[in-house]
């Protein structure tokens, strides 16, 4: 998906077509279909500029419609950063993510927590796993009202907590106030995933972690169990 | 008949406001020590033509919550006026037109 200011969808693309050899197509924020695909992918950026809040404009771009039925009909999608941001303002994920805590624009290796290996993008990792990816971001910080986030934790949404190289979730790791620790949730069917962190930039050992081809390989096995 | 609206968007009094902290932390650095707390918002002008002021509020409202505040985190409040006339041009308010 490319919106005016995405800037991730060519390394996103690089993952999928160069290293995991999956046909990839670049999807216009004007199209009014995503038929035929059987995976959307909405990268990082800064859509719109980012003005108003971070994803709110996007969110009403025309294919976004296409998008939020291709998700309610159990279409595998994948928010990356400013991706994860519009799912939200989408509705299609709960929640919203504040300023950083720090008010810096962290760019980091960070170290994430498998939580559940039952969405269709953590279908290959197991739960405690521990992954290397970096983040870029400085509005990544996770919030639910009381309500939601006990939801969320109660119905095994949360898919990636932030944590130290052991494992550990610590308030050291949390590298932007996320509540619990989170960096990415599903929704309660498990087909709709955000996160915070950029797995398309870490699928190659050059790049110095291919610990993110595991979330892109999940969808592709999650999509040969059930043939679309 | 042109309003003008203006619509202030703060975030819930439940959702912390780095921004805002890091402002207060500024203050106090330069001697302000009797604030105690800041909240950053946005600032909208909107002017828009509507039949009524009663028409023009709700269209207002209906903005703010599709796309000026965001439910999740954020408040608002809207302050409606017609619009004033402008001193150099004349246009505005009413007028005849």
């Amino acid at each position: 998906m490319v919106f005016p200011g995405t800037w991730s969808d060519r390394d996103c693309a690089h993952a999928v077509l160069d290293v995991l050899q999956e046909p990839v197509r670049y999807i216009d924020h004007r199209e009014q279909s995503v038929d035929g695909l059987e995976l959307v992918i909405l990268p990082g950026g800064f859509s719109y500029g980012d003005y108003l809040r971070c994803g709110a404009i996007a969110r009403f771009a025309p294919v976004m419609e296409a998008v939020a039925d291709f998700a309610n009909r159990g279409g595998l999608v994948l928010g990356i950063c400013n991706g994860f941001q519009i799912l939200q303002e989408a509705r299609l994920l709960p929640g919203a993510l504040l300023r950083n805590a720090s008010c810096e624009f962290r760019c980091e290796w960070v170290h994430l927590r498998v939580e559940q290996s039952n969405s269709a993008f953590t279908l290959d990792s197991r739960p405690g796993q521990v992954l290397r990816i970096p983040i870029s971001h400085g509005e990544g910080n996770f919030f639910a009202d009381p309500d939601t986030l006990d939801a969320i934790e109660r119905n095994g949404q949360v898919v990636f907590r932030y944590c130290g190289p052991d494992g550990r979730v610590t308030a050291d790791a949390n590298p932007n106030g996320s509540l619990h620790n989170i960096a990415g949730i599903a929704n309660a069917r498990g087909n709709v995933v955000g996160m915070m962190p950029h797995p398309e930039r870490a699928c190659e050992p050059l790049l110095g972690s291919d610990d993110g081809l595991a979330i892109f390989r999940s969808a592709i096995h999650a999509l040969a169990r059930v043939p679309a | 008949m042109r309003y003008r609206a203006e619509v202030f968007v703060t975030l819930k009094p439940v959702v912390n406001d780095p921004a805002g902290l890091t402002i207060r932390g500024g203050l106090h650095t330069l001697g302000f020590d009797s604030v105690t707390e800041v909240r950053a918002g946005k600032y909208l002008v909107l002017t828009l033509d509507e039949t009524d002021a009663t028409q023009a509020r709700a269209r207002v409202d209906a903005m703010a919550k599709q796309l000026l505040a965001n439910a999740v985190i954020e408040d608002y409040r809207v302050e409606l006026e017609p619009e004033s006339p402008s001193p150099l041009t004349g246009e505005g308010r009413g007028g005849g037109s």
